[in-house]
């Protein structure tokens, strides 16, 4: 009953009077950066709409190596490890590869 | 004309793409009748290398997260078990989220299916119909006395991701190609995905904000979703909630409906 009252019609109002004090600049700004920008239609991923052609797309020799995927079962948890730092905080993952198989 | 071996063939087609250990399907020959092995072993490793890429365009986060060589193996499985479904691209991976849950290999990152989950409304909303966001003079126009009845209807780009875990944080960190050392994965958050215009905005929502947008996007009036979110956390700012939401552009008109004008 009592947070009712805290909500009211006047608490609502001020809140609204505030957020829109603070907003209207803001929103003027995004909306002028918004002409600027156009959105390109048709694109596969986010603007990432390359042809899929990289290392050994074209050339079926090199092809074994990315039907290895039974290799996954060599990579234990370790490998994600270093994300983890003692106070159980996560640390960089750079460093991720050198678990993995000769 | 399609005869039924044809149906049979794509079949076959089908299972040799995602199977390397598969024979050639039989009727795919090279030009004037030579062996087509290596023109469809190109084809096979064309097809599954432009989904990993895909699968790594969608997840950009969870990549680094697991590392790019751990990524492509997951992703690899990822696309012998579920091959896509749509010949969008872009409608690929949402099965992903729950396959990263099920590895036992990272049962111990237990934020990682929630941030693929955020990474994959990312891409719901870029694709999203578009629409012009609630201004703030429409709700400035509204009588105070009424604002409680208030009701919004949301964007079609707008998507809310609740999780345990920091997946906001992680997520922007990690896509911004910055260390994500230091962020407490513990700390729940709620992301809200938005599009407003051409860009996609992510913000991290308290508990007492994820409630509040979770109940007017529900459809429940502006005065219920406060009331919630004030029960829900004691420290819910409702100035700061309103302010996000118009500046997210999660919603694009509003409206007081008739039978519940008096409940103001």
């Amino acid at each position: 009953m009592s947070q009712k009252s805290i909500l009211g019609a006047s608490a609502l109002a001020g809140a609204v009077a505030m957020a829109l004090s603070g907003t209207t600049l803001i929103a003027s700004t995004t909306g002028a950066g918004a002409a600027e920008q156009e959105k390109c239609y048709g694109v596969a991923m986010a603007g990432k709409n390359d042809c899929a052609a990289g290392p050994g797309t074209t050339c079926a020799g090199t092809s074994k190596v990315d039907y290895q995927g039974n290799a996954w079962k060599y990579v234990d948890e370790g490998t994600c490890a270093s994300m983890e730092l003692p106070d159980g905080r996560m640390g960089s993952l750079e460093p991720l590869d050198r678990d993995m198989p000769a | 004309m399609i005869a039924p071996y044809d149906t049979g063939l794509s079949y076959q087609f089908g299972r040799a793409l995602l199977e390397p250990d598969l024979p050639l399907p039989r009727g795919v020959v090279g030009p004037r009748g030579k062996k087509a092995e290596k023109r469809f072993s190109v084809y096979r490793n064309n097809v599954t290398v432009s989904l990993i890429n895909a699968l790594g365009d969608i997840f950009p986060a969870l990549k680094t997260l697991v590392g790019a060589t751990n990524f492509g193996h997951i992703a690899r499985e990822f696309v012998r078990a579920c091959p896509p479904g749509s010949p969008l691209l872009f409608e690929y991976g949402h099965d992903f989220p729950e396959f990263i849950g099920a590895l036992e290999q990272l049962r111990k990152y237990t934020y990682l299916p929630d941030v693929a989950r955020l990474e994959r409304a990312w891409l719901d909303a870029f694709h999203a119909p578009d629409a012009d966001p609630l201004t703030a003079e429409s709700l400035g126009a509204i009588a105070p006395d009424r604002l409680g009845a208030v009701v919004f209807d949301p964007h079609p780009a707008t998507r809310l991701v609740a999780s345990d875990f920091a997946i906001v944080s992680i997520a922007t960190r990690s896509r911004a190609g910055e260390p994500i050392a230091g962020i407490d994965p513990a700390n729940s958050e709620t992301a809200l995905v938005t599009r407003p215009h051409a860009i996609v905005e992510l913000r991290a929502l308290p508990a007492g904000g994820a409630t509040f947008f979770r109940t007017l996007l529900n459809g429940h009036p502006l005065g219920a979703a406060a009331l919630l979110a004030a029960e829900r956390d004691w420290d819910f700012d409702l100035a700061a909630a309103i302010a996000a939401l118009l500046e997210s552009g999660a919603f694009t008109t509003l409206s007081i409906p008739e039978n519940t004008a008096e409940g103001a």
